[in-house]
C-alpha cells in the first residue's frame, strides 16, 4: 500500500510505445534480432555512423582556447541560425534579402515544433483565442501530435497521406481533406524524406497543394529533420520551402541537424519563420525570446558551433556536401538491394516504391499482425504502421530481413 | 493579426569604464562569474573533461534517453542530497535530466500543474519570494498556473530577512500552495533565512501542507562549501517533506552554454516516485524529445571521479572564496570611509547578489556620474568587482550616500 502522498493522484504512464519496443528488442536474445525502429542513421557494422567531419570539428572546437562557456543567446548563435536559414532558404531568398526571416536556434526537431506552436498560440490569427485546428499528415511521427497538445492546441486533426494500396502520397485525398479545413488552419508538410513512410510530394504536388494553401488561407509548418539525406542534395531537399518563399508564403519550419551531421545527442534544432512583412519581425523575435526563457532559457552551443563552423567554411561545406551525398546513396542502394531479394523470393505486393523514395524512412506496407509476427517469430522490431529505418539494414541482414518480409506475407499468421 | 512588441529591457549588472575601457553590457540574463581580471573563467577541471571526452572512441553518439543520461542523473541527486541521504538509500529518489534550472523548473511545473493537488489543477497558489528572479513567474504562468502569489522576503529598512512578514504569509497560504524557495544564495538579495530560521520555515509548511519546490542554482559557488549549500534541501527531506529541487551546473561548473542541469524528486516511497517519472517522461519528449548529453557527461564523469572530483571542489572554492573576499573588502572599505549606515548586509549576504540598500536615486547618481552601473533595485552583481576597481567603487558608494539621500 503506497504511503500518503503529494503525488497520489499521479496515474502511471503506459510506457511510451517506441520505449516499450526498445525494450523488448534489448531483452531478446536471438542471435538474428535486428532493431529496424531507431532513429539513428546507422552504419554497415550496425553502430550510429559519426562523419568524420563532425569529430573533426568537435576536436577542434575542444581545443580551441578562445571559445568560452558563456551564456548563448536566447535565440541562438547568429552564425548558426544564419548559416541554416541560409542553407534551408538558399542564400539569395527574396525572403531573407528583405529581411521577412526569423531563425531561433532550438533544443532539437521537437523544441522547434514546440516553440513555434507556443508562438502560433499566442500570436497566430489574434481575433480569437487560438488552439488549432493543425493538420497533421497520417501517419506521422508519434511525438508530434502529443508535442502539439502540450503547446496547448485542443484541436489537433490528420489528413491522409499515405496510400497503402499505392504506396505513394495520397494526393487527392490530401487535397481533399485540405481544401475542407476551416481558414487559417496550420497544416504540418514534410518537405522531404517524410517519416516514417519515405513518402514525399512532387515538385507538381507541391505547386498544386500552395494554391490550396493561398485560396484557403492555410499556414503551412514544414518539417525538415534531414536536409541532404533524401535526394542527397540540401538544397533540392529543401526545394518545397524555398518554391514557397518563392510564391511570397508565410510559413514555418521546423529543422533539425541530428542526421545530417550526427549530431543527436547535441541538440541541434532550428525553426524557421518566414514572413509576409518585415515589419512585424521584432515582434515576433521578442515574443519567440519571452517563450524561450520559459522553455530552456538558452539552447546548448556545442552542436550549433560545429554545424556554423562546417556551414561558414567553403572547404568544409563541400566535405560536408559530399558525406551528406554519401549518406544518402547509401540509403539508396540498401533500398534496391532490398527490392531485388524482395523480387528473387517472389515477395508479393508492391514494391517500387522502395526505389522510388529516398532518406532514412520507408513503409513495408505489413500490417499490425504482420508486424506482431516478424517481432515474435523472426525477432525483427518494426516502427508503428509497418515502416522501417532503412540505415538498420546491412550486408550482414539483409537476406535474412527479406526472407523474414517474405515470411510475414506468405505465412498462415 | 495583432503583434505587440514587447522589447526586453535591457538591465546592467555592476561594470566599470575607467581609462576609457569599453563597457561592457550584461543582460538581466546573463549572471555569470568573473575573475579578478573581470574575464569569464572556464574552470581548469572542465577544460580537463572535455579533452576526455573529446578523445573517448567508446562513447556512443546516439540520442541521450528521455529522462537524460542515468549516471548524470544519480550523481546531481546525490550532489543535492548528500551521499549518505536515507532517501537515496530507500529508493526514494530521482532526477530528470533538464536544460538547466529554467528547464529543471518548466518541467516541474509542467507536471504540478498536470497532476498535482487534484489533477490539472491551474488554480493552485505558486508562491514566489519578493522579489525573486525574475524568470521565475513566467516558468509557471507558461505552464499553466493561474495563480501566482508573492510571500515576503525582503525587508529594506533592516537590509534583511523579513522573517515575521515570511511566515505569516506561508501561515496563510491556502493548504498545498506550491512554494518556490531559493536554496542558498537568494536572487537577487543574497540574503538566505539562517539555520534556525529555515527550521521555522520549515515547521510552518509541514503544517500547512505546502509543497516545496527548490531553485538551487548556486550549489558550493555561495559558501564555497557544497553541503552548506545544500543544507537547507537536506533539512526538509529529513523532516519528511516529497520535494522537487531544480538544480543548475551552470554557475558552479561554469557551464552556461552546455544547459546542464536536473530536477531532484523526493517521494514518500519508490512506487510514487515511479509513477511521478513516468509522466515525466511524456513532459519531456513533447518539449524538447531528450536532453543534452556534452554538458550531462562532463559533470557526470567529474562528479563521479574522485580526483576529478576533488579538483572540482577546490575550482568551485576558488570562484567562491574571490566573491567572499570581494563582500569583505567591499564592506570594510565603506566603513573605512566612515560611508553613512550599516554595511555588514554586504558580508551577511551570500552568493553572486547584494541588495545594497542603495535608492534609486542614488543608483542613478552612480550610474550618471560615476559610471558604476546597478540595477535600479540596489543590486549589485558582486563578480564585477576586482582588486582593480574596488576603490573606486567603495569610493563611489561613499559618495552616492552621502551627496543623495
Amino acid at each position: 500500500m503506497t504511503t500518503h502522498s503529494a503525488f497520489i493522484d499521479t496515474p502511471t504512464l503506459p510506457l511510451n510505445p517506441e520505449t516499450k519496443l526498445l525494450a523488448a528488442f534489448k531483452n531478446d536474445t536471438h542471435p538474428d534480432k535486428v532493431y529496424l525502429a531507431g532513429r539513428e542513421y546507422l552504419g554497415e557494422d550496425g553502430q550510429i555512423s559519426v562523419l568524420p567531419l563532425t569529430w573533426k570539428i568537435k576536436q577542434q572546437i575542444g581545443s580551441d582556447p578562445t571559445l568560452g562557456t558563456e551564456y548563448p543567446p536566447g535565440l541562438g548563435l547568429p552564425e548558426f541560425t544564419r548559416r541554416v536559414t541560409d542553407l534551408a532558404l538558399g542564400k539569395d531568398s527574396q525572403a531573407i534579402v528583405e529581411n521577412r526571416v526569423l531563425g531561433v536556434q532550438t533544443v532539437g526537431f521537437m523544441g522547434a515544433v514546440r516553440l513555434g506552436t507556443e508562438l502560433l498560440r499566442r500570436w497566430y490569427n489574434r481575433s480569437v483565442a487560438w488552439s488549432g485546428p493543425v493538420y497533421v499528415a497520417l501517419p506521422c511521427h508519434d511525438s508530434l501530435v502529443d508535442t502539439l497538445k502540450a503547446a496547448g492546441i485542443l484541436d489537433v486533426r490528420q489528413y491522409r497521406y499515405w496510400n497503402a494500396e499505392q504506396r505513394v502520397v495520397s494526393m487527392d485525398k490530401l487535397t481533399e481533406d485540405l481544401e475542407q479545413a476551416p481558414e487559417h488552419s496550420v497544416v504540418m508538410l514534410s518537405a522531404s524524406a517524410h517519416c516514417p513512410t519515405g513518402a514525399d510530394l512532387s515538385q507538381q504536388d507541391w505547386s498544386a497543394l500552395a494554391e490550396v494553401m493561398a485560396s484557403r488561407k492555410l499556414l503551412p509548418f514544414f518539417l525538415l529533420p534531414a536536409q541532404g539525406l533524401c535526394l542527397g542534395d540540401p538544397d533540392q531537399d529543401a526545394w518545397p520551402l524555398r518554391h514557397y518563399a518563392s510564391l511570397g508564403l508565410e510559413f514555418l519550419c521546423a529543422q533539425s541537424f541530428s542526421h545530417s551531421f550526427s549530431l543527436y545527442g547535441e541538440r541541434v534544432g532550428h525553426l524557421l519563420l518566414v514572413l509576409k512583412q518585415n515589419s512585424v519581425l521584432l515582434a515576433v523575435q521578442s515574443q519567440a525570446d519571452s517563450l524561450v526563457r520559459s522553455l530552456w532559457a538558452r539552447p546548448t552551443v556545442l552542436g550549433a558551433r560545429v554545424v556554423a563552423t562546417v556551414l561558414g567554411n567553403p572547404a568544409y561545406l563541400a566535405e560536408w556536401r559530399d558525406a551528406i551525398r554519401g549518406l544518402a546513396e547509401r540509403c539508396l542502394l540498401i533500398r534496391e538491394q532490398l527490392l531485388e531479394k524482395l523480387r528473387l523470393l517472389g515477395t508479393p505486393g508492391r514494391w517500387d516504391h522502395l526505389t522510388q523514395q529516398g532518406g532514412l524512412y520507408c513503409c513495408t506496407g505489413l500490417n499490425a499482425e504482420q508486424v506482431r509476427f516478424l517481432a515474435r517469430k523472426r525477432h525483427l522490431y518494426l516502427l508503428p504502421d509497418g515502416c522501417v529505418n532503412v540505415t538498420a539494414i546491412n550486408r550482414q541482414n539483409l537476406e535474412y530481413v527479406a526472407e523474414s518480409i517474405y515470411l510475414a506475407l506468405t505465412s498462415a499468421l | 493579426m495583432i503583434f505587440f512588441a514587447r522589447f526586453p529591457a535591457i538591465a546592467y549588472c555592476l561594470l566599470i569604464i575607467s581609462n576609457a575601457q569599453a563597457i561592457f553590457k550584461w543582460t538581466t540574463h546573463s549572471a555569470a562569474y568573473r575573475t579578478d581580471d573581470c574575464q569569464p573563467w572556464v574552470l581548469p577541471v572542465v577544460k580537463k573533461v572535455e579533452k576526455i571526452i573529446v578523445e573517448d572512441q567508446s562513447l556512443n553518439h546516439e540520442y541521450l534517453p528521455i529522462l537524460g543520461l542515468p549516471e548524470f542523473r544519480c550523481s546531481a541527486s546525490k550532489i543535492a542530497l548528500g551521499e549518505e541521504s536515507p532517501a537515496i538509500k530507500e529508493k526514494r529518489v530521482g532526477g530528470v535530466q533538464c536544460l538547466g534550472g529554467t528547464g529543471a523548473l518548466k518541467v516541474g511545473a509542467e507536471y504540478l500543474r498536470r497532476w498535482y493537488n487534484g489533477n490539472n489543477n491551474t488554480g493552485t497558489p505558486v508562491y514566489v519570494s519578493t522579489p525573486t528572479w525574475e524568470n521565475h513567474n513566467g516558468v509557471f504562468v507558461d505552464a499553466g498556473f493561474q495563480d501566482i502569489r508573492t510571500y515576503r522576503y525582503w525587508e529594506p529598512e533592516k537590509r534583511g530577512l523579513a522573517l515575521g512578514g515570511f511566515l505569516a504569509d506561508l501561515e496563510n497560504a491556502p493548504e498545498r500552495s506550491i512554494i518556490v524557495l531559493h536554496a542558498c544564495a537568494h536572487n537577487p538579495t543574497g540574503t538566505d533565512p539562517t539555520q534556525q530560521e529555515w527550521m521555522q520555515i520549515a515547521d510552518v509548511m509541514k503544517r500547512r501542507s505546502l509543497f516545496p519546490f527548490f531553485d538551487s542554482a548556486y550549489q558550493g559557488f555561495a559558501s564555497g562549501s557544497l553541503e552548506k549549500d545544500a543544507w537547507a534541501v537536506r533539512y526538509f527531506v529529513s523532516q519528511g517533506f516529497e520535494i522537487f529541487c531544480a538544480q543548475s551546473f551552470s554557475k558552479n561548473f561554469g557551464l552556461y552554454n552546455e544547459r546542464v542541469g536536473n530536477l531532484t524528486v523526493v517521494a514518500n516511497d519508490g512506487e510514487n516516485l515511479a509513477r511521478v517519472l513516468s509522466q515525466m517522461e511524456k513532459i519531456v519528449r513533447t518539449t524538447w524529445s531528450n536532453p543534452p548529453s556534452q554538458g550531462a557527461r562532463l559533470v557526470a564523469v567529474t562528479l563521479t571521479t574522485p580526483e576529478l572530483f576533488e579538483e572540482w571542489k577546490g575550482n568551485v572554492k576558488t570562484m567562491a572564496d574571490r566573491v567572499l573576499l570581494m563582500r569583505a573588502q567591499l564592506k570594510a572599505k565603506l566603513q573605512g570611509l566612515g560611508t553613512p549606515g550599516t554595511w555588514d548586509h554586504i558580508t551577511q549576504q551570500i552568493g553572486m547578489f547584494s541588495f545594497t540598500g542603495l535608492n534609486p536615486k542614488q543608483v542613478e547618481f552612480l550610474i550618471k556620474e560615476k559610471h558604476v552601473y546597478l540595477m535600479a533595485s540596489g543590486r549589485i552583481n558582486m563578480c564585477g568587482l576586482t582588486s582593480k576597481n574596488i576603490d573606486y567603487v567603495a569610493e563611489s558608494i561613499h559618495e552616492a550616500v552621502t551627496k543623495i539621500q
